[in-house]
């Protein structure tokens, strides 16, 4: 483009039509995405592919904003190693992380959480404590037209 | 400038327009945007947080003096190692060099009229103030036993940890971002105000480690920032990230802390490795040996920093392959740390050596480092970790690295820099003294400790059993500890009379061919009157001692600066 | 400031804009951007630890994670993926605009950048909004009640007013109370048994459905659940395709996790990763629309030119991260 190359005052200036033209690229790979990951929950079951497509179309729109939007493509490229040494950075943390869990992994006790089981099994006292004396919580109490088709129902069920 | 205008003196003249006497009163000190008087304010605020954990340390001491304990319970004691070690790393050692002294000295080493952004830097001081205070505020909400790695669960549990743990979290998250502003301003200063002629390798070394230490502050610190700021939600609101009983993990944890800060303890090593080599170099009057070994030997410091963070996890139940190359990394970061030691041993091979006492801390300084570095290699060993772990070893190696190194090496810096920040030279008989007695005292203190380590003797206790031959080697310690306290006061002492009454500096005391000794002592508001050449800083061959100035000057058969273009 | 004030170079053409110690506006203009770059990357350092636990928790628990994105609705996130990318664009308009001089074309664009961000955060309302009546906290405060859940079965009153009040802005029922009734018609029978949570708990994995005893009691269980609700049976505990068990074709079926019969182990976990990464984000996009008031009040002072406007592309790159932060957080939670 004509544009591609005004220079400003203090530096490069990216046209506006390039601009708008980044922001549908990105707006149609965000709805593509969306696309793909409808059609595996509700059509087609494309497993590991979905995350693959989502993350890498992702990477892809990243990768435009930071070199249209934020500018990398015109500045110096010492400034995109350092930006790209920061994500190595991350990436190194991740998987030295996740090698540590994976060879625990196996050794995960089953079952919730200790706080988290003392609380289900609190509640299910409770709950049981107010069924067995009759009381029926709030939202039962809008079902006394049904009530007394309950036991019925129960019996035709089981 | 100010040799040949007052025959009838000894000694170099006043300098009554320079960055002290710029301007009067508080607030243009709290809100000024000169990186000298940051720095200044920096030191002061350092050294007092200094004497506030160095009392702690000796409370500790004290302590383990007799095996039942001499002066409080375990839970003072928790809190009591608590506040020494946040204190001295968050408050004093990460701080300590690039931002007290770096600030001072980075821009006029450099031949630049201030840093990068220089608002950003009194901010960074602004926020150093806040988590200061912060963690003061700790002790008054509750308190503080975690230890400094608020390692969880303990330090989520609101039933067992004390109450002052989130205003300390929050201290410390602020200070993080001191520090990371700081480095930010390094990072630029150094690529975007260097003067023409100053290129990467005609730096001094000093800058090149301070250049690393910003790199690791930039990248570590942020990691540290997620880590606190999940630490005081998951303490406040419960939510599972941390807590093994909400589902959460608590070695994640260890890992994301210990990811910073492992890095952190290069942030605090690396500057004071620079402040060495600059200090041999000029105390010997000779050539760095080396040079871009060392320069580049702090970079790899500063990338190899960031992948050994798991040998502080070997006995947290991570995986046996993680911990085996963790290992392997940990050996090989040793590597470029004894380029550096070999290097400044080549350099002193056949100098002048002038036994001031910058020297004598920076001789100090390798001897300990020696230890340090390598009793290092003993804990970054997986079998011989096992036993060490959490014992006195690691004590002993982590203070040998820390305070041995890092501070010593600060305190070496102090003095070195001391006539260029304050115009005054120290008395230094006794500063031979401290030094003496820091020397002797801080080596009985800790090696005591390695013993103690090796039997057994676990950290973080507060009592000790009688029959375990423990106390002998505790009363050694805690002797040392008193010795080197001593030798700190002196070093107080005689640094406030220099204050008040010492000998007027002259520009160059030390034969420095840096750019910050081509400016007066104190200097100008604006660093430099006269655009400074740059040339060899290490060429200590173009100066002589001047008697009338009692410091260098040029030799009058070489060229002066600014008087040709040195290229 | 003090330091400033005193020193006006007088020896060549100092503009006030520059800082006394540069020596030109394009050395203050890239030494500006690469300081905002260094502080960018200590951004993704902050988020990248969140990205870790949310990488180690997903990789031991997937099903967690599949389960629990099906209770995130799409239609919002992409939506405020749209207008992140939109006001990420009206952005670097700006910074153009600003390049050019044009100092009217700059404020419309940051205004629309700042209606990007309150849209953003009201949107976030929204949703979080949803979110805390269906009693999706993080943390232990999963497992109470809801107060106002569209999925909870036996409802409450509050519920039953939200869903009718849905009902009659669908136009299917203008008369409320009839729309009451509709909805208390819908409604399943009471179970003979009181809920229990315990054994709503299955699912592939650990913790889950291993003996038929217990396969027993949950056909039990979910014998009250209305037929829609329900998938084929015999699928439910074994091998899953779908996260709730529904086949290819179906629509999902939602129950509420704690009655939910395929409710992974610490289901919680999900909500815990994601209101602490949407809440970070969040707050920086709150932070970012200060930042945009003040590049705007600093834009109408005046206080900007062709020679000088690097708050304002500083101030971009902010904006910048913060949306590439979103476009990750986006398919990680919503998407995958």
């Amino acid at each position: 483009m004509a544009d591609n190359h005004e220079h400003g005052a203090v530096g490069h200036i990216v046209p506006i039509k390039m601009l708008v033209g980044i922001c549908a690229v990105l707006l149609f790979l965000t709805a593509l995405t969306v696309w793909v990951s409808k059609l595996n929950f509700d059509t087609v079951n494309i497993g590991e592919a979905n995350i693959l497509i989502a993350m890498g179309v992702a990477t892809v729109k990243a990768t435009l904003v930071c070199l249209i939007f934020m500018h990398l493509k015109w500045d110096r490229p010492f400034i995109s190693f350092f930006f790209l040494a920061s994500v190595l950075f991350v990436l190194l943390f991740v998987s030295f992380a996740l090698m540590d869990t994976h060879a625990n992994a196996p050794a995960i006790i089953p079952g919730n959480s200790t706080v988290i089981q003392q609380k289900l099994d609190a509640l299910d006292a409770s709950a049981q404590a107010a069924h067995a004396s009759g009381e029926v919580s709030d939202g039962q109490a809008a079902h006394g037209d049904h009530a007394e088709d309950a036991p019925a129902h129960d019996a035709a069920a089981h | 400038m100010s040799t040949t205008d007052t025959p009838n003196m000894t000694g170099p003249a006043p300098v009554p327009d320079n960055y002290l006497t710029y301007s009067r009163g508080i607030w243009s000190w709290l809100f000024t945007l000169d990186h000298k008087r940051i720095g200044l304010m920096y030191l002061m605020s350092v050294l007092g947080s200094f004497f506030i954990g160095g009392i702690m340390a000796l409370l500790v001491r004290t302590q383990l003096l007799v095996p039942e304990g001499l002066i409080m319970d375990q839970d003072q004691y928790n809190q009591v190692f608590t506040l020494h070690g946040a204190i001295m790393v968050f408050l004093v050692i990460i701080p300590s060099v690039p931002a007290a002294l770096g600030n001072f000295v980075l821009p006029i080493m450099l031949g630049a009229k201030d840093v990068a952004f220089p608002r950003l830097n009194l901010f960074s001081y602004w926020l150093w103030m806040t988590g200061a205070l912060m963690f003061v505020l700790a002790l008054f909400t509750g308190g503080l036993d975690t230890g400094w790695t608020f390692y969880t669960p303990y330090s989520i549990d609101t039933g067992s940890a004390m109450g002052g743990v989130i205003p300390a979290l929050t201290g410390a998250f602020v200070l993080g971002f001191s520090s990371i502003f700081t480095g930010m301003n390094f990072i630029v200063t150094i690529h975007r105000l260097r003067p023409p002629g100053m290129t990467w390798f005609r730096m001094p070394l000093f800058l090149w480690a301070i250049y690393g230490t910003a790199i690791i502050q930039v990248l570590a610190t942020p990691v540290l920032g997620i880590t606190l700021a999940l630490l005081v939600v998951e303490r406040a609101f419960g939510i599972g990230i941390f807590n093994p009983a909400l589902g959460g993990d608590p070695v994640l944890y260890q890992h994301f802390f210990w990811f910073y800060s492992h890095p952190a303890v290069y942030i605090m090593i690396l500057p004071g490795m620079g402040i060495i080599s600059d200090l041999i170099a000029v105390h010997s009057h000779r050539h760095i040996f080396g040079y871009s070994f060392i320069a580049w030997s702090s970079i790899s410091i500063a990338i190899f920093s960031f992948l050994v963070w798991g040998h502080h996890m070997f006995t947290s139940g991570q995986s046996e392959l993680v911990s085996v190359v963790f290992s392997l990394i940990t050996f090989s970061v040793a590597i470029p740390s004894a380029v550096k030691v070999f290097n400044w041993l080549a350099t002193m091979y056949k100098g002048t050596i002038s036994w001031n006492t910058p020297m004598l801390y920076g001789m100090g300084f390798i001897f300990i480092f020696t230890i340090g570095g390598l009793t290092g290699l003993h804990l970054g060993t997986l079998g011989t970790d096992i036993h060490l772990h959490d014992t006195y070893f690691v004590v002993a190696h982590f203070h040998y690295v820390m305070m041995g190194s890092a501070l010593i090496a600060f305190i070496g810096g102090i003095h070195h820099w001391w006539p260029k920040m304050t115009g005054r030279m120290y008395n230094e008989n006794w500063g031979r003294i401290a030094f003496s007695l820091v020397f002797i005292g801080f080596n009985l203190t800790f090696f005591s400790q390695f013993m103690l380590g090796s039997q057994g003797m676990p950290r973080r206790y507060g009592t000790y059993p009688a029959d375990a031959g423990f106390q002998f080697y505790h009363v050694l310690s805690t002797a040392g500890s008193y010795i080197l306290a001593i030798g700190f006061f002196i070093t107080a002492g005689y640094l406030i009379q220099s204050l008040l009454g010492g000998r007027r500096a002259p520009s160059n005391p030390w034969g420095g061919r840096s750019l910050e000794w081509q400016c007066t002592s104190p200097p100008p508001h604006d660093n430099f009157s006269e655009a400074p050449a740059v040339g060899d800083c290490y060429d200590f061959s173009v100066l002589r001692w001047d008697e009338n100035e009692q410091g260098y000057v040029w030799r009058d058969d070489v060229a002066h600066p600014g008087s040709e273009d040195v290229s | 400031m003090y330091g400033q004030a005193k020193e006006h170079d007088h020896d060549h053409d100092h503009p006030d804009f520059l800082g006394h110690h540069w020596e030109s506006p394009t050395q203050q203009f890239e030494a500006g951007k690469f300081g905002m770059w260094l502080f960018l990357t200590t951004e993704v350092l902050l988020f990248g630890g969140l990205f870790c636990a949310y990488t180690v928790w997903r990789s031991n628990h997937p099903e967690l994670f599949r389960y629990g994105s099906q209770f995130l609705d799409t239609f919002w996130g992409a939506t405020n993926t749209a207008v992140l990318l939109i006001s990420s664009m009206t952005m670097a308009m700006a910074v153009t605009y600003a390049a050019r001089g044009k100092t009217k074309a700059v404020i419309i664009c940051l205004l629309l950048t700042l209606m990007g961000a309150a849209g953003f955060m009201a949107i976030k309302y929204v949703e979080y909004n949803h979110k805390f009546h269906e009693g999706f906290y993080p943390g232990l405060a999963f497992y109470e009640e809801p107060n106002a859940s569209h999925l909870w079965q036996p409802l409450d009153e509050t519920a039953v007013a939200h869903l009718a009040h849905d009902k009659t802005m669908d136009m299917d029922e203008s008369n409320l109370l009839h729309a009451e009734a509709l909805v208390r018609a819908e409604l399943p029978e009471a179970p003979a048994e009181a809920v229990t949570w315990n054994k709503a708990v299955a699912g592939p994995g650990p913790g889950g459905l291993t003996t038929s005893h217990e396969q027993e009691q949950l056909a039990e269980f979910t014998a009250f659940l209305p037929e829609a609700f329900l998938g084929d049976n015999e699928d439910i505990a074994g091998e899953l395709e779908f996260a709730d068990g529904h086949a290819p074709g179906e629509a999902p079926h939602m129950a509420h996790p704690l009655q939910d019969p395929v409710r992974p182990v610490n289901a919680q976990k999900f909500f815990t990763i994601y209101f602490m990464m949407t809440g970070l984000h969040g707050i920086h996009v709150v932070l970012g629309g200060f930042m945009i008031i003040w590049l705007l009040y600093r834009t109408i002072r005046g206080e900007f030119s062709r020679e000088y406007y690097t708050p304002i592309d500083l101030g971009g790159l902010y904006w910048h991260v913060v949306d590439l932060i979103w476009i990750f957080l986006f398919p990680l939670f919503y998407l995958i």
